[in-house]
């Protein structure tokens, strides 16, 4: 198995979070992982993007031109690297803020309203967290197990409330894909 | 028979390679005195400038490291650190600290560095052949402002002390001079208290020596002397120029 | 709590910690992108083991610090990227010449002059051909991932100290920027000269000692060269390194370090899967070069051609060149400004080579 994910975005989005979210669950259940992040001068907004590589084997190169998955968080993500996913990849769009389609047929495209859902859950900023969990449900890279574990072990003392609340997200955009 | 003088015990035996007059050979003998007198020629380390005292490591007994032109007070920010206890002196010249190196000593002062900075102004820079310094006075000619130094086109001369004086983690500033012995007298004495008041970890402490140098002023040691107390002490007002409340 | 065998680590706070595990105590830097990460690991870090952390007025400062550190006997490091690196060079300079350890991390950005904060190699000639003024060498260490970085940091306090000199660790940003899992080794402990040069206070010996980088005497001055000259034909019997990969039987060999070396390998395994034998040889010091074992693989008869690949315009190209001796064809390949070769590119140029000089 080998994973190549592009995550891209506007900054504050949780592009970055998404991706080593990925990396942080893929070394848990013993599996390589590199993540690379496109990393600009500006310290909030522009773009950000980051690339990620999950795999059996050790990972050669930590960077690659085409991805077997996009999340495009943004429209501006969805132009820049729509053309680049492998053939038979797929793309996921927060369909919340990209009205547009995927205009290619020899991929598949997931439609996560991702900021939707994190409303409905009264948080703006677990809508990456939603993403990740139509991730995890589409692909089945990872076990949604280890990431509960690994937000059980970032949520500590008072902020262990948000352990519940993160896995609502993760379900929530689980179910998308059985819409 | 009663011993009347002896060199001091902080300096190695050796001939002094500085030109008659020179005031660096002084302040040598009273760093080392000091050193002596408060018992700490073992444990102390004197960082060294580039400048005509780039060959100081040769003369004194303690510990010395040879830093770069004006990096002295950035050696001595790492020696101290690591050695907090012992005492860390540098000794520097005009270019060196006040020209080359104004952000090493300004930012050593800033975060109060605890150690001792001995300046040595001499109104010139001594080694490469008397070219300008920042210290040197209006109108004082040097091999780069042949015609003397113009206000108009060099700036005026820099007062150190009071610039350091701006910082909150100066200690102790005071402006000596050694051109005669009451003068001498009174520079030991402030180099000491400086030392003293390192060891008691109160932060940056410094002491400008007004200095003669004969060879590049071009003069007699006598008229020299006589030189820096007419024109530079009147510009570079002796004295302390801060002294924080312990 | 998850139990992992690997840790995941951000390739800057990697390699902070490294060097906090190799014992070092003194830390002093300056910010500068892509390294902030090491200056800021270590302001956290350097109190919680007894050590220093400065961060410095300037990069001349900090490499100054580092000099005062080493002289007065602990073991310091500073970091910083290119233009940051250009200033320090006055006090590794002085460093080689007061012969003091000490290990300096480049995370190199694109240049000439402020240039870009993306990755890139354009300080090798800097790096490996001494950098500052005067005759001399740094031991330069070049990891490929996050895991050799730390292995390379914790040893490169070692080699410091036996060689008395600065060693450099020549990062890409990539590298400081990267997460990837690594494992934290035990590096075999190498028996260690006495420090009984140090300026640390004479504490009851019979001498004091001077550090010093000045010998006005020529005389002097040229034994004290010809000293060091004999020191690095030393260090290039004993401590260069490189690896290899599918170098036996290759017909074609990409040369690479750092970051596009791990590129490069992605791009050999896909030349492989088409049938065409490729190899990579990887420098893992880049100075001193591995010249003699390149050298004997570039005098394999099924060699058809070298493939040198760098984030540069062709630096390390010419160590290669002087190493080949013009026995086979040495082409290159190299993106600037913060542009990272791809593995088709590096695949595409290699295969291309291969039809020109069939």
């Amino acid at each position: 198995m080998k994973k190549q994910i592009t995550i891209s975005g506007f900054g504050g989005q949780g592009v970055m979070s998404i991706g080593k979210s990925l990396v942080e669950a893929a070394v848990a259940e013993g599996m390589y992982a590199t993540w690379v992040p496109s990393y600009g001068p500006e310290m909030r907004g522009g773009t950000a993007n980051c690339q990620v590589v999950l795999s059996d084997a050790p990972v050669g190169s930590p960077v690659f031109t085409y991805p077997t998955e996009l999340i495009a968080m943004n429209l501006p993500s969805l132009h820049k690297f729509e053309d680049k996913v492998q053939s038979g990849g797929i793309i996921f769009i927060n369909s919340s803020i990209i009205s547009q389609k995927v205009q290619r047929a020899d991929v598949k495209a997931v439609y996560v309203p991702c900021d939707t859902i994190a409303d409905e859950l009264g948080n703006k900023k677990v809508a990456n967290m939603v993403m990740l969990g139509a991730y995890i449900a589409a692909t089945g890279a990872l076990k949604e197990e280890t990431i509960r574990q690994m937000l059980v072990h970032i949520f500590t003392g008072p902020k262990a409330k948000l352990v519940d609340l993160n896995m609502q997200a993760l379900e929530r955009g689980a179910q998308c894909l059985k819409a | 028979m009663t011993t009347v003088y002896r060199k001091s015990a902080g300096l190695q035996d050796r001939d002094l390679h500085y030109c008659p007059g020179c005031g660096h050979g002084i302040v040598h003998k009273l760093i080392a005195e000091c050193m002596e007198e408060l018992g700490v020629i073992d444990s102390a380390i004197l960082v060294c400038p580039v400048g005509c005292s780039v060959f100081a490591g040769n003369y004194f007994a303690c510990d010395c490291i040879e830093a770069i032109h004006g990096r002295a007070p950035a050696v001595g920010t790492a020696v101290k650190h690591t050695h907090p206890d012992q005492l860390v002196v540098t000794y520097q010249g005009d270019g060196d600290l006040a020209s080359i190196g104004a952000a090493e000593i300004v930012h050593a002062a800033m975060r109060g560095e605890k150690f001792t900075t001995v300046f040595i102004n001499n109104a010139i820079y001594g080694m490469t052949g008397g070219q300008m310094a920042p210290t040197t006075l209006l109108g004082q000619r040097a091999t780069t402002a042949p015609l003397g130094r113009k206000k108009e086109l060099h700036g005026s001369p820099m007062r150190v002390c009071e610039l350091l004086a701006s910082q909150e983690g100066l200690a102790y500033a005071e402006r000596v001079c050694v051109a005669d012995i009451p003068h001498l007298n009174k520079a030991k004495k402030a180099i000491k208290k400086a030392f003293e008041l390192q060891l008691a970890g109160v932060g940056f402490t410094f002491v400008e020596v007004l200095s003669a140098c004969p060879t590049n002023w071009g003069m007699s040691p006598v008229e020299a002397n006589k030189w820096l107390m007419e024109n530079m002490a009147a510009y570079y007002p002796l004295g302390v120029i801060k002294e924080a409340q312990v | 709590m998850i139990t992992v065998a690997k840790e995941l680590w951000k390739g800057n706070e990697a390699i902070a910690e490294a060097a906090v595990r190799a014992g070092c105590r003194c830390f002093f830097g300056y910010p500068i992108t892509p390294q902030n990460e090491i200056p800021e690991y270590m302001s956290m870090r350097m109190p919680q083991v007894g050590g220093v952390f400065v961060q410095s007025e300037s990069e001349l400062a900090a490499i100054n610090m580092v000099y005062g550190a080493a002289a007065s006997g602990v073991r310091a490091m500073t970091s910083s990227s290119s233009p940051g690196v250009s200033l320090k060079q006055e006090g590794i300079s002085a460093m080689c010449s007061g012969e003091l350890p000490g290990v300096v991390v480049n995370m190199m950005r694109g240049g000439p002059g402020l240039g870009t904060i993306q990755p890139s190699q354009c300080d090798y000639f800097q790096a490996t051909r001494g950098g500052g003024n005067g005759d001399y060498r740094t031991i330069v260490l070049a990891p490929c991932d996050i895991q050799e970085a730390v292995d390379m940091t914790q040893e490169a306090f070692d080699l410091a100290d036996i060689y008395r000199m600065p060693v450099v660790i020549l990062g890409d940003g990539m590298i400081g920027q990267m997460m990837e899992p690594i494992e934290w080794h035990d590096i075999p402990k190498r028996e260690l000269p006495p420090k009984d040069w140090t300026a640390s206070g004479r504490k009851g010996r019979d001498h004091s000692n001077f550090v010093t980088s000045l010998r006005i005497d020529a005389a002097d001055c040229e034994q004290f060269n010809l000293s060091l000259e004999a020191k690095y034909k030393t260090i290039a019997e004993k401590e260069t390194r490189w690896a290899e990969q599918d170098t036996e039987d290759c017909e074609i060999l990409v040369v690479a370090y750092g970051t596009p070396s791990r590129i490069a390998l992605s791009a050999v395994e896909e030349l492989e899967a088409k049938g065409i034998k490729a190899g990579l040889f990887r420098p893992r010091t880049v100075w001193p070069f591995p010249s003699e074992r390149l050298a004997q693989i570039a005098a394999q008869p099924g060699l058809k051609a070298i493939l040198v690949v760098e984030m540069s315009l062709g630096q390390m190209l010419e160590d290669v060149q002087l190493a080949v001796k013009g026995a086979k064809p040495v082409r290159f390949y190299g993106r600037v400004g913060g542009m990272i070769p791809s593995v088709e590119e590096i695949a595409e140029e290699a295969e291309k080579i291969l039809r020109e000089v069939q």
